[in-house]
């Protein structure tokens, strides 16, 4: 009777409220209720724990890694026995699960503990997310006993990991890497060699993308590979602008033979996976860009307030304020981004792709700059290695070109933009 | 012989800010302005969680007096291992009258209340400098003080602290139930792990007001005048010890 022409009636206006609700779900992230401003000071629009976190990373970055930077620059050491700590505190395997010891936070927490981190030494922290990196592909891809044999050493960094996927004649143009991986009986044999792989020749556990069909991305499989596989070589440790408390090498497969068991996922989903965890792995770098451009401008502000020409403070000059003003915009501004990233990559977001790519140009581009800008404001001194600022400069350098360079990025935004989003 | 352990923890302005005198001149900048929990009271939580690791104490219960932020010192007691909170509520305006004289009543009543047979606190706060809590403690209770302690150590049913004072190391034995101060060198805070900050969240913090404890914060100190150092004038140079010691002496200072 009323009941159905009202639904009748009704009908058109209900329709037309479905159409308005998102197409996703919006599931509540586990610490959730932040506030949604974000400021200079990175420690605002974080909830009580989040708070608590970025205490514990800024504190053992300023302990621990703050005084030794510069030397394991110097040096080129690996710091492996503070990496240790630190994930001993919980930061080898920060956003794995809790299942084999992974510490089960959120890629926002992520993001705020290598923000933090990055202050103290940012090339190890770059490292430290790398690693991280591939602890969450293994414990999200990898069966129950690849989870439960590896998981555990990458959590504690008994074990250090790397992730080979760029080679000589294939780097932005990933999916034609040539590396192969052909079937002997229940092995595979690895031919061909990676290129500039962080932690090359010093770590012990290597996430391999190989061919193993054919030509294109899902010909394309993971594979484990343990350091002292027979069949396995480094080539020379490169010598680097930055990044230099890691080590960079060529990675050489010669007859390399793995058990086929060594796949991570399925035969063919090598290059979903390694792009999975690039979508990751550039907030993270984002976050170490981040930290360094914060730094920088902290430093750079307290040394405005002490150095003086023309019987003034630097930071009396309209000059010296108008930079730092543009330079804390790009920051809170790339902030932003990085942080919204990193929720969107969490909730499972549709445009999470397009999101992570805008956050790694604009984060790595924008502090770069404001990191250059901050060493301009030390005037002679900025040059010198006495002073932290050139450290994070050239630390900072490199993260517009790796994990996809920031051409890449533009492809990846682009092809959303123009594609039928509306 | 397990222990219940008390330990008192001040939220106060971290260490490495740099402090202003308020315009009123009677205190300093506190808005805005980042807090810590006082490092003395650091050593003295992981003092606490280190009896209970050795099977000394049963349980640690983590306590601080101040407005709503003050959880938040409680929460990174509970992340180095305290078992439980006790957040004693004090509103932000009346807190510059808080006094060690009323945190040491509060202490000494949660002392029995809990059952506690161990109060460790720290010596004294980076703020006021007071040094006056865990004495006062001690003899609202009736209880021996071990105070500066560098070295703690369980015998029977007796504490043997070893103590920094002003000769050197004195090393004393006190019965239990006591109160201890922790000094500097008495051990070094651990960094909360990533998986204890989330367990801390899980862990309890009873509320409850002064006056629950039968308390009152009428205050017996009055704050004449906030000040900063004076600020540190040039030296001059002499030609010789003759017209240093003139010049001492003409100053007053000898």
């Amino acid at each position: 009777m009323a009941t159905r022409s009202l639904r009748v009636f009704w009908a058109p206006l209900l329709n037309t409220l479905h159409r308005c609700q998102p197409r996703h779900n919006i599931k509540t992230i586990r610490s959730s209720r932040r506030t949604l401003v974000t400021s200079i000071d990175p420690s605002h629009g974080l909830t009580e724990e989040q708070l608590a976190i970025q205490e514990l990373a800024t504190d053992f970055a300023v302990k621990e890694m703050l005084p030794n930077m510069a030397e394991w620059d110097e040096k080129e050491y690996f710091p492996v026995a503070t990496m240790r700590a630190a994930a001993a505190l919980g930061f080898g395997a920060i956003y794995a699960t809790e299942d084999f010891g992974g510490t089960g936070l959120n890629r926002l927490d992520a993001s705020i503990i290598f923000e933090a981190l990055s202050r103290g030494c940012t090339s190890t922290t770059a490292y430290i997310s790398i690693h991280n990196m591939c602890a969450w592909m293994i414990d999200h891809f990898g069966n129950p006993s690849q989870r439960e044999q590896w998981v555990p050493q990458l959590a504690s960094m008994e074990k250090f990991a790397s992730y080979c996927l760029t080679e000589p004649g294939s780097g932005s143009d990933a999916a034609s890497l040539s590396t192969s991986a052909k079937k002997d009986e229940s092995d595979l044999v690895l031919n061909g060699s990676k290129a500039f792989i962080s932690g090359g020749g010093d770590t012990d556990v290597y996430l391999v993308m190989c061919r193993t069909g054919s030509d294109g991305p899902r010909g394309i499989s993971c594979v484990l590979v343990e350091k002292g596989t027979p069949g396995l070589s480094f080539g020379k440790k490169e010598k680097k602008v930055g990044w230099n408390s890691q080590p960079t090498r060529m990675v050489i497969f010669e007859d390399c033979r793995i058990p086929a068991s060594n796949i991570i996922g399925n035969e063919g989903q090598g290059f979903n996976i390694a792009m999975k965890g690039l979508n990751g792995g550039r907030i993270n770098i984002a976050s170490c860009s981040l930290g360094a451009a914060q730094a920088s401008i902290e430093n750079a502000a307290d040394h405005a307030k002490v150095r003086k020409q023309f019987s003034k403070p630097l930071a009396n000059f309209q000059n010296t304020q108008f930079r730092l003003a543009e330079m804390s915009t790009e920051v809170v501004a790339s902030r932003l981004l990085v942080r919204n990233a990193a929720v969107a990559l969490q909730e499972n977001h549709p445009d999470t792709v397009t999101l992570c790519s805008m956050a790694k140009y604009y984060a790595t581009e924008k502090c770069f700059q404001v990191i250059n800008e901050a060493l301009q404001l030390y005037g002679g001194y900025g040059y010198l290695k006495d002073y932290p600022v050139q450290q994070y400069l050239r630390d900072c350098r490199v993260h517009m070109i790796l994990e996809g360079t920031n051409e890449v990025m533009r492809l990846l935004i682009a092809r959303h933009v123009l594609s039928d989003w509306k | 012989m397990s222990l219940r352990v008390l330990v008192g923890c001040k939220r106060v302005i971290d260490y490495a800010v740099k402090i202003r005198v308020r315009p009123d001149k009677l205190g300093v900048v506190t808005d805005g302005v980042k807090h810590s929990m006082n490092p003395f009271d650091e050593i003295a939580i992981e003092e606490a969680v280190r009896l209970k690791e050795k099977k000394i104490a049963k349980e640690v219960i983590a306590v601080s007096c101040g407005p709503t932020q003050a959880q938040e010192t409680i929460r990174t007691a509970l992340a180095m291992g305290a078992d439980r909170g006790i957040h004693v509520e004090i509103p932000a305006k009346e807190m510059e009258k808080l006094e060690p004289l009323h945190v040491s009543k509060i202490l000494a009543k949660l002392a029995e209340q809990e059952q506690a047979e161990l109060v460790i606190v720290g010596k004294q706060a980076i703020d006021d400098d007071s040094n006056a809590t865990a004495q006062m403690t001690a003899a609202l209770l009736d209880w021996p003080q071990a105070t500066f302690a560098s070295k703690l150590e369980k015998t029977d049913g007796e504490l043997e602290v070893t103590r920094e004072v002003d000769g050197g190391l004195e090393t004393i034995k006190v019965k239990l139930p006591a109160v201890v101060s922790s000094d500097l060198r008495l051990n070094e805070p651990r960094y909360a792990t990533l998986p204890n900050i989330m367990k801390a969240k899980k862990k309890k913090i009873a509320k409850m007001k002064p006056k629950d404890l039968g308390v009152d914060l009428a205050s017996h100190l009055e704050v004449v005048e906030v000040v900063d150092p004076p600020t540190r004038e040039a030296g001059i140079k002499v030609e010789d010890v003759d017209t240093l010691v003139t010049k001492l002496k003409d100053a007053g200072r000898i």
